[in-house]
């Protein structure tokens, strides 16, 4: 491969990393702080994708389409979490596995009767739909680094909030000790909401953002969920760093597994493989940290 | 007295509702369409399974999310064994794999049984999905659209037997009696296995892993065991489940088939064989009844295992019995008192 290439490779590898980054950190932080496994994550990053194709078509350009989901996308975390998720708080994780898989099914069917089941395609804003020119013939779209910059900001902003400020704090808190945050006289059902809904916010945002390159499909949001365990597995559960650090390392294999080839023996490895790569890193990594390269000992 | 007599009362009728069950199994075929002895012998395959799982999730308190691994992977071998457009020795390939899956599960064991809790569950699932991309990404077998089997594993005994064949698996009838030994096979292997020193110490695990392993046991070969002990059986499953039919495809070893396996264990009631057993068929009729109803049968699916998870933590099984149990503390207390 040569350089070009390479470093087009290298973008796409982090473009889709950090892409990655905002749906597993909402997965992490809703298992690190309410003790939830929510196998219906990746419902949420297929209803951003959905949202933004509707959004899109009803209010004629993305950037109107990109708040107005955000907005409905944290209602419909608020109302899940209402309706649903915290009857799930003091049950055991087998509980929340088979209630989050009926809500895959539920999406997923709801997906269909609402949308359909054809691919649809989110037509990519005007200013951004340039490309830059590598070479003669390679060129990189302006789209796909925005979309890096938006997420690397989102990162940062995930950071701060959680790092900087009294919510952050409190919700740092109440992933230590629920009780002896509620006991000090915090609303710890609220926080819950709020962080629930966040990570709602995030996985559709993360769609929305995916929806002009990836297009818009049935099943998108299953593909990204155990692709998001696997980050969140390597990163170590509950740690956003660890999402962070996950998420780009996946971004890489994959990318890299797709383009290499590797042939051992006469029979071809990479690219046909490729599908694999990913799940061997965590292998290698379980048995090295069983417990994810952030994570905790307990 | 009065204490010992309801478990007993509630073991007597445990049995006899268990010996009516089989009762009716053996003379279901005698008086049903081919349809209905299909749709049971399925059934039969899928209790096989859930049974499996249930001694993972409801005996060691191992939640797998990747069961379908080893019942997929099981068809796919006999996919393999089975020459094009001629039967495959069942005397070879059903060990075989037996084998295979016994093995897979011991690979992947070493490696998930590193983990606990929530990262079991997240780490079951993505071994399984790796496997399955492996036969979804690779011409290995079919690639997407699978592979057809196009005969059932043929019965005939070797030369020393002179070729003979004690039943043929082409016909319907005869596979549903030999899923049916199977299923009871299953469910003595498991009830000996549960009832063995074994079998305690798993459920110490369940229980309460650290003191398990402060009283000596290593902790980590006895649930490693068990789940090679629930592989072999998931493979023996799948791979009658392909025999029954006629084609293998990835399909079979996603995560949809494993979450819907976790279902039938909870819905029929963990902890309990006949529960799992139970609640596969229970699972396959309400599959079956919501088809009958839209084409969007999947909501109703995903409804039901919501409101199984919210409201029937204990399964039809379980409540069943906690109700028999109230009523007969009830019962006793009315004699004591009179």
């Amino acid at each position: 491969m040569d350089f070009p290439t390479s470093l087009i490779q290298l973008l796409n590898a982090v473009q889709y990393g950090l892409l990655l980054f905002l749906i597993a950190s909402g997965l992490t932080l809703i298992f690190g702080i309410m003790g939830i496994i929510n196998l219906a994550h990746g419902s949420f990053y297929m209803l951003g994708a959905y949202l933004a194709f509707s959004l899109t078509e009803g209010l004629g350009s993305l950037w109107l389409a990109l708040p107005v989901g955000v907005v409905l996308s944290v209602l419909f975390g608020l109302a899940l979490e209402w309706l649903v998720i915290k009857r799930l708080y003091a049950r055991d994780h087998l509980y929340q596995v088979l209630l989050t898989y009926g809500l895959i099914l539920v999406f997923e069917e709801l997906r269909s009767i609402l949308w359909g089941d054809e691919v649809h395609g989110v037509k990519v804003p005007e200013v951004l739909a340039a490309s830059i020119s590598l070479t003669e013939n390679l060129n990189y779209p302006v789209y796909r680094l925005a979309m890096s910059a938006v997420c690397l900001v989102l990162a940062l902003g995930l950071w701060w909030v959680i790092r900087r400020t009294r919510l952050g704090m409190i919700i740092r808190a109440g992933s230590v000790n629920r009780d002896m945050v509620q006991s000090l006289g915090i609303d710890i059902t609220l926080v819950y909401r709020i962080v629930f809904a966040a990570g709602v916010a995030l996985a559709a945002f993360a769609g929305m953002l995916a929806a002009p390159t990836s297009s818009v499909f049935p099943g998108m949001g299953n593909q990204v969920l155990i692709i998001c365990f696997v980050v969140v597995v390597i990163g170590g559960i509950g740690s956003v760093q660890g999402a962070l650090v996950g998420a780009i390392l996946i971004g890489l294999v994959d990318t890299f597994g797709k383009v290499l080839t590797l042939e051992v023996a006469g029979f071809q490895l990479l690219p046909q493989l490729s599908g694999v790569t990913v799940y061997l890193l965590m292998a290698v990594i379980l048995l090295w940290r069983p417990e994810g390269l952030f994570g905790s000992h307990d | 007295m009065s204490a010992a007599s309801p478990g007993r009362r509630a073991s007597v009728a445990g049995a006899a509702v268990l010996l009516a069950c089989l009762a009716a199994l053996l003379l279901m075929p005698l008086g049903v369409d081919k349809f209905y002895v299909q749709l049971v012998t399925k059934m039969m395959i899928m209790a096989v399974f859930a049974m499996s799982l249930d001694l993972l999730i409801g005996f060691t308190g191992l939640v797998s999310f990747g069961h379908a691994a080893y019942f997929g992977v099981a068809g796919y071998v006999l996919a393999y064994a089975a020459p094009q457009y001629q039967a495959a020795s069942l005397w070879v390939s059903l060990p075989l794999a037996m084998a295979v899956s016994a093995f897979l599960a011991l690979v992947i064991g070493l490696f998930v049984l590193r983990t606990s809790g929530v990262y079991f569950i997240m780490v079951t699932l993505a071994f399984a999905q790796m496997l399955y991309f492996v036969f979804h990404d690779t011409k290995l077998a079919g690639g997407t659209d699978g592979v057809y089997i196009y005969a059932r594993p043929d019965a005939a005994l070797g030369e020393w037997a002179g070729g003979w064949k004690p039943f043929d698996l082409e016909n319907f009838v005869h596979l549903y009696y030999v899923v049916l030994a199977l299923l009871v096979l299953t469910w003595i292997v498991l009830r000996r296995v549960l009832d063995s020193p074994f079998g305690r110490v798993i459920a110490g695990i369940k229980v309460n892993e650290p003191r398990m392993r402060s009283l000596g046991y290593a902790t980590f070969r006895y649930k490693l065991a068990s789940f090679v002990i629930a592989g072999t059986l998931a493979g023996t499953a799948g791979y009658f489940a392909a025999a029954q039919f006629g084609y293998v495809n990835p399909d079979l070893l996603g995560w949809h088939l494993s979450g819907s396996a976790i279902m039938m264990v909870i819905l029929g009631g963990m902890g309990t064989l006949g529960g799992a057993a139970l609640g596969a068929f229970m699972m396959m009729l309400l599959e079956l009844l919501f088809q009958g109803l839209t084409k969007h049968w999947q909501l109703l699916m995903g409804c039901s295992i919501v409101g199984v998870a919210l409201l029937l933590p204990h399964g039809l099984l379980g409540t069943v019995a906690a109700w028999w149990g109230r009523r007969a503390t009830t019962g006793d207390t009315e004699r004591t008192d009179g």
